[in-house]
């Protein structure tokens, strides 16, 4: 039918199945995250307390939208702050520009930066929306640092680590329960999950059935 | 023919009032459509790409865009220091009120079934249900969204910023060209119903028509050509997709209203959606037979309201289903479309429908007439065809070899 066709294709799709997962289950609680969720970053440290940021810029360089700034400085020898040569000694993410894409973690060759599930998170001040290095690396337990406006819920803390990329299901399976991803503040090394492709869905589909 | 029967016995007091009482319902009307069309339209075409839509404000989301309204409303206003400030804060004005006005000549209902003369009693006072019946009529229509144009092209220009006025000189060249189609689409019905003004048209495609069932409606009475011609032409009036060149948000940011925000962004965006409604009201008044229709049981103004409704709810339809399906024009197809096709089109079928009419007057034979303007028709567009070949040719040869060729 040519030109006629296309009109048939949008009037079907109004009695297809909807394909968009709602943010919270009907009025109720907020709906679980996907796992890979990209949201604000935190900068890792290893088991014994440094950083894992040397410093090197890839993530900066890598940022599309030019939202990082980063400046690195000799490790003082007495007390190094990284276990290389150097470390991030200026670490700075604008999230007014932060478009999330993850590209900073791909780039990062000691898994120092990744991201939390974090989005629910607002500023009044421009300061506020930059986050420095105070804010963003862990604390003392491993867990990501909870800013006064930021809203975190139980357990989204947990899984924020290099560890949640680099067993990601959608990996090369050659990989599958070989660890390939350093120890971590908190964690030590972290052992390889199994698969959950679809954990995500039987997660909302229990809270649903709870829910009703 | 003689406007509103409300002032033929003289205004008092009561009549100034029912005109005041008419002004508020129609305002209070149109912004609630408007409101309730934005959320339509996100709704529905959530629904053709398989999404869910606005759906936290309200029940199903409907009040959707009084919370963006209010958001606006709270937003900084901005202005560009380069923007010519007087022009810049009236364009968005002459978006808004035209698009009001134009509602003002549409029949919303009234006693249309049966013999009815289009009217309905309020205190004893006989009226039509609509603003205005200006002798003029459908013209005023034509005026007032010519009107509307000056708001997309004043504001592109005082912005002070290349983008916006990219938007609106392809805004002012767009409609410039459409308007000519659209116009002799009018040109169609005003022929074959006789009267330019917008209630006497609707009694004429109210009346019995063509075999005893067939409505007498104008798409019937111009053999639907003009229909589909004011139905493209309209759309690109109303700059909406397929024809929304004038916001190509991948090529012009936002288009002409790039630079604008807060509430003066709020009145542009309204101004939009209810010209699609006013536009769609038009639609169905020239060529759908307004509000007419049977009136089984109960007052025929009630019955008048539900055609003219449902009427108006397919094109309403129709314009989100185009959304939702075409791809935008390129510009020189869209300037081919209006001027190559659609334009000879009209003009073809105006001469057509002239001669039926002077035809079944004069009593000649149909079966002549018709095939002599066929042939008339035929040479014309052969002429036109030959001409524009020779112009190209010409402006090849001017070009050097490598140059732009279309
Ligand atoms: S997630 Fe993307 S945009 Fe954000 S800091 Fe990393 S690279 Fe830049
Ligand atoms: S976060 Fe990673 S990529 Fe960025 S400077 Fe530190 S080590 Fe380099």
């Amino acid at each position: 039918m040519g030109y006629l066709e296309g009109f048939g294709v949008t009037f079907k799709k109004l009695f297809e199945e909807r394909v968009t997962d709602p943010y919270t289950i009907g009025k109720g609680p907020k709906a679980p995250k996907p796992e890979r969720q990209h949201g604000r970053h935190v900068l890792n440290r290893y088991e014994d307390g440094t950083e894992k940021c040397i410093g090197c810029e890839l993530c900066a360089g890598v940022c599309p939208a030019r939202c990082i700034y980063v400046r690195g400085a000799d490790n003082p020898p007495d007390a190094p702050v990284s276990p290389g040569e150097r470390y991030g000694y200026v670490y700075e993410i604008n999230y007014l520009r932060c478009i999330h894409c993850d590209l900073c973690v791909e780039a990062c060759p000691t898994e120092a930066i990744t991201e939390t599930k974090l989005f629910e998170f607002s500023f009044t001040s421009r300061a506020d929306a930059i986050y420095t290095k105070d804010e963003l690396v862990v604390g003392d337990d491993g867990k990501p640092q909870h800013l006064p406006w930021e809203d975190w819920r139980d357990g989204e803390d947990v899984h924020t680590s290099a560890w949640m990329r680099a067993t990601s299901p959608s990996g090369s399976a050659v990989f599958e329960g070989i660890v390939a991803w350093s120890g971590e503040l908190g964690y030590g090394v972290r052992h390889p999950e199994q698969g959950q492709a679809h954990e995500d869905r039987h997660e909302r589909a229990a809270m649903e059935e709870e829910h009703h | 023919m003689g406007g509103d029967p409300l002032f033929s016995n003289g205004v008092d007091l009561a009549v100034v009032l029912i005109v005041i009482v008419k002004v508020v319902v129609t305002f209070v009307f149109l912004l609630i459509a408007t409101m309730l069309m934005v959320w339509f339209e996100r709704k529905l075409i959530g629904d053709m790409q398989n999404r869910i839509g606005p759906n936290r404000a309200g029940p199903w989301g409907i009040m959707q865009t009084l919370a963006d309204g209010i958001k606006l409303f709270f937003k900084e206003h901005f202005m560009p220091e380069r923007a010519h400030s007087a022009v810049f804060v009236l364009a968005p004005f002459l978006s808004f009120v035209p698009a009001f006005l134009l509602f003002a000549i549409v029949p919303v209902t009234g006693n249309f079934a049966d013999g009815g003369n289009g009217t309905v009693e309020i205190f004893g006072y006989t009226t039509y249900v609509q603003l205005a019946d200006p002798p003029i009529g459908i013209l005023f229509a034509l005026a007032m969204s010519s009107v509307a144009v000056y708001g997309v092209m004043l504001a592109g220009w005082s912005s002070g910023s290349k983008y916006p006025l990219l938007g609106s000189v392809r805004a002012s060249a767009q409609m410039c060209s459409y308007e000519a189609a659209m116009g002799l689409a009018v040109v169609g019905v005003v022929l074959v119903t006789g009267t330019l003004e917008t209630t006497q048209m609707v009694l004429v495609q109210a009346g019995p028509g063509p075999f005893g069932w067939v409505p007498n409606w104008g798409i019937i009475l111009t053999a639907v050509i003009p229909f589909v011609i004011f139905v493209i032409a309209g759309t690109a009036e109303l700059n909406r997709p397929p024809f929304d060149l004038v916001e190509a948000e991948q090529e012009l940011v936002g288009g002409f209203n790039t630079e604008y925000s807060s509430i003066r962004f709020a009145l542009f965006f309204l101004a939009e959606f209810m010209n699609t409604i006013t536009m769609s009201a038009i639609f169905v008044t020239l060529f759908l037979g307004g509000p007419a229709g049977p009136a089984p049981i109960g007052p025929a103004w009630v019955w008048g309201l539900v055609w003219f409704f449902l009427k108006l709810f397919v094109f309403l339809f129709m314009f989100v289903w185009f959304r939702a399906t075409l791809p935008r024009f390129r510009y020189d197809q869209l300037m081919h479309l209006g001027w190559r096709v659609l334009i000879p089109l009209a003009l073809g079928w105006l001469l057509l429908l002239a001669t039926g009419h002077i035809a079944s007057d004069q009593g000649w034979p149909l079966g002549i007439a018709i095939p002599i303007a066929l042939v008339v028709m035929a040479a014309a567009s052969g002429l036109i065809r030959v001409a524009s070949r020779r112009a190209l040719e010409a402006r090849l040869a001017e070009l050097e070899p490598g140059g732009v060729v279309l």
